[in-house]
């Protein structure tokens, strides 16, 4: 059975091309657009990987990936953290925060799907 | 022969004149022409002190009691020419306290007591009912006098009452439409004045001409009218002089405290002390004037007419001798002398009524701290107008009730004494620290149940029991009405005036001497009576935990959001503040407290503060000012004061400049993230569909894939464009296009830029915006597109709804876009103008939160200004628009300041 990837991210074109490039290659896609709602989503669907953007409408990236952590049924969950801010304090936030990979805008198509590969443990 | 129609005719004709003048003065008024406020004006103003009861009652007085009239303008003519003594302080007070009306005053002075405040206005409508009940019996009368000569017989009853009738409604409706129309702060009423000084021009011309008639026309020149008068009993007639003094006193007294003169003197009073200068010399020649030919006249008319009512020789004179076109000046002459008399004091009772009784139960039915609600405004100038009616229905009822009664005169006094009855509280509050507000009532209370017992109800025909007068109620011979304690041989008026102002007097310091009076009361005192010393402010209220917004919402309310605006703005600039919020001192809420009190008085104005303020006692500052006096002390502490004012005004620009420092240091690490943010963001569509369709995608899916690189290009351009605006504006660089057009022409192209989808409706008047505009009107239009697509993206209400309105301050004119949303916070109202300021998270709109900081470059750049304005409710914003005259150069260089100022700071 195909693996499944939510991808949590408010901009429609960048989920669409997500989502495009993942489907390409056989994975399951599911998409989210709301960072207050987010975290319900994947209670009731755990997936086997997440992308998750830093910058949400409701409820900032971040803090979810704290809660996934927090969170005795989702804490070991593979999140791959996606953010339009470069800085290198953003990406030491996130991964001491307990983000599983850390990945800047743009990016390059290959990245993405090799690194979700990885995180699926493929 | 003059038909009654024909004299109807006259009346309205005079009444339209009447109309026109007071139109007339209101919009000069507020086109604010000098003359209106001159002493000339001021004094005529005065002469409403001259009733129809002076204008005919006086002849008829004459001819019962000699030359006793003269002490009726003797005690005013005193008081006038000794203004320094009393009626200086009495104009200084009323305006330093804003005060409203007599009872407004004496409340105030009382620790803006609520119940002296109704005390008064109680005595006061008490006291004036009969007087103009009065004015219209003389109306009436006078209808009567011609209609009777056309007729052969006198007018029935029925018929002075309807005369009397539809002069009351059209009287009100005059003063609803001049005294009530606005709710100004000052309580001014320019229209009105002017009116009653052209009528006060009208009557004495009438009486002179009567006068000159009478003299010269049928009494054979001077020197035959002056043996005349030797011959006639009015000369042989002579006075106990301790009647003289006791009149006159008695009406210099009601010459200050009563209401309508009250009303003139000191609230209509526009100038300063120099208009009572001029009134202390012209006033008395003013009365000389009418009082020249009473006693021609009252001889003439107890020679041609004996038998007939003295009080209308005036009138009959004239008639009798066919002289129909002098008859006619007469009529008008009294015609004046009534309506003006009723329209001032129908204003100040009115005041008193709506100030000190409605409002205040108003105000006590809504729930304790409760925010205000509803337009105030409104309910304020309804319970203005109510009162009128109410007012002048009481004295028509009067007047219905006592049809017939005593002569015009005697009415007249009454009214006097019972006016007279407020004059110890006054006075000693004006010059006595040591009077307290229960000394205050007690006298007030006393004296008016004199006035009532010994004056006002014997007059009243059929209310006291015969018995009652001659023997005392329950056989109590000590409290016959007009021979208390045993007291007989005093004519009742003076017995009333004696023992009533006596026991009021003794009452007033007996019980002031043993009250203790509350920190309020005393520091009110030391404001009336110390108030050419110092000008330090009032009471004042504890600053407490009400936000500065909380207290424009209610003052909008009160004075109309333009004045509240400007006022708060101006309180914000002498704190050395920005924008329309300053701090809550004690100092603001004692100078808010006082513009209050110019609409709704005293009492009212300090409950509405002190229900919003918290803790609205006094404070342990204010009484240790209350305790220091020693004028040494103050003026050591008042220096003390000024310097620490001057250091917390320099430490709260400092605190301001600061917090800003901090917020722009915050926001210039925010920005670098959000331009990169803003940027990359496009960048990972066009470059992740780029891969896509490198790798080939079959057709549908690739034009798709394409457009949306094509979509993503274009935000990123526009963010560039934007960026490049904004620097371009801020570096000054940018070219400005002068254009002629209309603010509703801009205003309709910004509204079709912005895009008509969403659910957004719009609320404007395009009534308003006929203003013709010279400025960049692409610019001007581009500050409104943005604003408008703001209130699309931003307004959160359920069925959103933009209001734009056109409105004036300071000068310039000014375009407000407020929206039903909730607002922007308080702490957010700063930085909104800021570069990259979107509140909130950041991705939820298409742009990059450069609008308003375009907007505010854009109105410095014409020379205009945008500004958030809080308390309406919504996000609301408020475009200045470039003055008329400036020319862009000197915009840009004005804009140009504006922005070396921001770099400072």
């Amino acid at each position: 059975m195909a693996k499944r990837v939510l991808v949590v991210e408010d901009e429609p074109n960048i989920t669409e091309a997500i989502s495009f490039i993942l489907s390409r290659a056989g994975w399951t896609v599911h998409t989210h657009a709301d960072g207050a709602t987010a975290l319900d989503k994947l209670r009731r669907h755990p997936p086997d990987v997440v992308i998750l953007d830093v910058m949400l409408p409701g409820r900032s990236g971040l803090d979810i990936l704290s809660d996934i952590r927090a969170d005795p049924g989702l804490g070991r969950l593979p999140v791959m953290m996606l953010t339009a801010r470069g800085q290198d304090r953003d990406r030491d936030l996130a991964l001491s925060l307990g983000a599983s990979r850390y990945m800047t805008k743009p990016f390059a198509n290959e990245e993405v799907l090799e690194s979700v590969r990885a995180l699926a443990g493929e | 022969m003059l038909s009654f129609d024909l004299l109807v005719f006259f009346s309205l004709a005079y009444v339209a004149f009447l109309f026109a003048i007071a139109y007339f003065a209101e919009t000069r008024a507020r086109a604010r022409t000098g003359w209106l406020r001159s002493p000339a004006i001021y004094t005529l103003s005065l002469s409403i002190y001259c009733t129809a009861w002076t204008f005919y009652g006086a002849v008829g007085y004459a001819a019962r009691s000699g030359l006793e009239y003269l002490t009726i303008y003797l005690g005013p003519s005193l008081v006038m020419v000794g203004w320094w003594l009393i009626l200086r302080k009495l104009v200084r007070v009323g305006r330093a306290q804003r005060v409203t009306s007599i009872a407004d005053l004496v409340s105030s002075r009382f620790g803006k007591s609520t119940a002296l405040g109704v005390l008064v206005t109680v005595i006061a409508v008490a006291a004036s009912t009969p007087y103009i009940a009065l004015q219209l019996q003389s109306i009436a009368l006078s209808f009567a006098v011609f209609a009777g000569e056309g007729a052969g017989i006198a007018g029935s009853e029925a018929q002075l009452w309807t005369t009397a009738f539809w002069s009351g409604v059209g009287l009100t409706l005059f003063i609803v439409l001049f005294g009530t129309r606005n709710l100004d702060s000052s309580e001014r009423h320019h229209g009105i004045v002017m009116a009653i000084a052209v009528e006060a021009v009208v009557k004495l011309v009438a009486l002179c001409a009567v006068g000159i008639f009478v003299v010269w026309g049928i009494g054979g020149g001077l020197a035959a009218t002056l043996d005349r008068i030797d011959a006639s009993p009015i000369a042989r007639w002579d006075q106990p002089g301790g009647r003289w003094l006791g009149l006159t006193f008695l009406s210099a007294a009601a010459f200050l405290s009563l209401p309508r003169m009250f009303q003139v003197l000191v609230v209509e009073n526009d100038g300063d002390e120099r208009n009572l200068a001029t009134a202390s010399w012209a006033f008395p020649a003013y009365v000389m004037a009418m009082s020249l030919f009473v006693v021609p006249i009252a001889v003439m008319g107890l020679e041609r007419l004996p038998g007939a009512n003295a009080d209308l020789y005036v009138l009959t004179l004239p008639l009798s001798e066919g002289r129909q076109g002098l008859a006619l000046a007469a009529f008008l002459g009294g015609f004046s002398s009534a309506t003006s008399m009723i329209i001032v004091a129908t204003i100040a009772l009115a005041t008193m009524v709506s100030n000190h009784i409605a409002l205040p139960l108003w105000l006590r039915a809504r729930p304790r701290g409760a925010v205000v609600s509803g337009d105030v405004r409104g309910a304020v100038l309804l319970s203005r107008r109510l009162s009128v009616g109410a007012v002048m229905a009481l004295g028509y009822l009067y007047f219905r009730l006592t049809s017939g009664g005593a002569a015009l005169a005697a009415i007249g006094l009454i009214s006097f004494v019972g006016a007279v009855q407020v004059l110890p509280a006054m006075i000693g509050g004006l010059y006595w620290r040591g009077a307290s507000r229960i000394g205050a009532a007690a006298g007030l209370t006393v004296g008016a149940l004199l006035w009532a017992w010994c004056l006002l109800l014997p007059s009243l025909t059929g209310i006291l029991h015969p018995d009652v007068l001659s023997e005392g109620p329950f056989g109590l011979t000590w409290m016959r009405p007009q021979a208390l304690f045993g007291i007989e041989g005093l004519d009742p008026l003076m017995h009333a005036t004696l023992w009533s102002l006596l026991l009021n007097t003794a009452t007033f310091l007996t019980v002031s001497l043993f009250s203790f009076p509350t920190p309020l009361e005393r520091l009110q005192g030391a404001q009336f009576v110390n108030v050419f010393d110092r000008a330090v402010g009032g009471a004042r209220l504890g600053p407490g935990e009400t936000g500065a917004e909380d207290l424009l919402i209610m003052a909008q309310r009160i004075l109309g959001p333009d004045d509240a605006q400007l006022f708060f703005a101006r309180a914000a600039a002498r704190q050395g503040k920005d924008g329309y919020l300053p701090d809550v001192t004690p100092d603001f809420l004692t100078a808010l407290e006082r513009e209050l009190a110019g609409s709704v008085g005293a009492a009212t104005a300090h409950a509405m503060v002190g229900q919003m303020v918290q803790g609205a006692a006094v404070t342990v500052e204010d009484l240790i000012a209350v305790a220091d006096e020693a004028a040494q002390i103050m003026e050591y502490s008042a220096r003390l004061e000024a310097k620490s004012a001057e250091q917390e005004q320099t430490a709260r620009a400092l605190r301001q400049a600061n917090e800003k420092l901090t917020r722009l240091g915050l926001q210039k690490d925010a920005f670098l993230s959000q331009i990169s943010h803003e940027l990359r963001t496009p960048m990972t569509s066009i470059r992740s569909f780029s891969e896509i369709l490198k790798g080939g995608v079959d057709g549908a899916d690739a034009i798709r894939f394409a457009g949306i690189i094509e979509e993503e290009s274009r935000r990123l351009t526009r963010l560039l464009d934007d960026l490049l605006d904004l620097s371009v504006l801020e570096n000054g660089q940018v070219e400005l296009r002068r254009q002629s057009g209309t603010l509703a022409e801009v205003i309709d192209r910004a509204l079709a830029s912005a895009g008509g989808e969403g659910g957004l409706a719009i609320d404007r008047r395009r009534g308003e915006e006929g203003l013709l505009l010279q400025t960049d009107l692409d610019r001007l239009a581009q500050v409104f597109i943005n604003l408008v697509s703001n209130a699309r993206k931003y307004c959160d209400a359920d069925a959103p709804v933009l209001r734009i309105r056109v409105g004036r301050s300071g000068g310039r004119a000014h375009v407000d876009f407020i929206d039903n949303g909730t607002g922007i916070a308080r702490e957010n109202q700063a930085v909104i103008f800021e570069k990259f300021a979107r509140l909130g998270d950041a991705s939820r709109a298409g742009s990059a939160g450069l609008g308003l900081a375009i907007c505010r470059e854009v109105m410095d750049r014409l020379g205009g200004g945008i500004a958030y304005l809080p308390g309406q409710g919504g996000a609301a914003f408020r475009v200045t628009l470039p003055p008329p005259g400036t020319g862009l150069d000197e915009a840009a260089q004005e804009g140009a300041v504006n922005r070396a100022a921001r770099v400072v700071v």
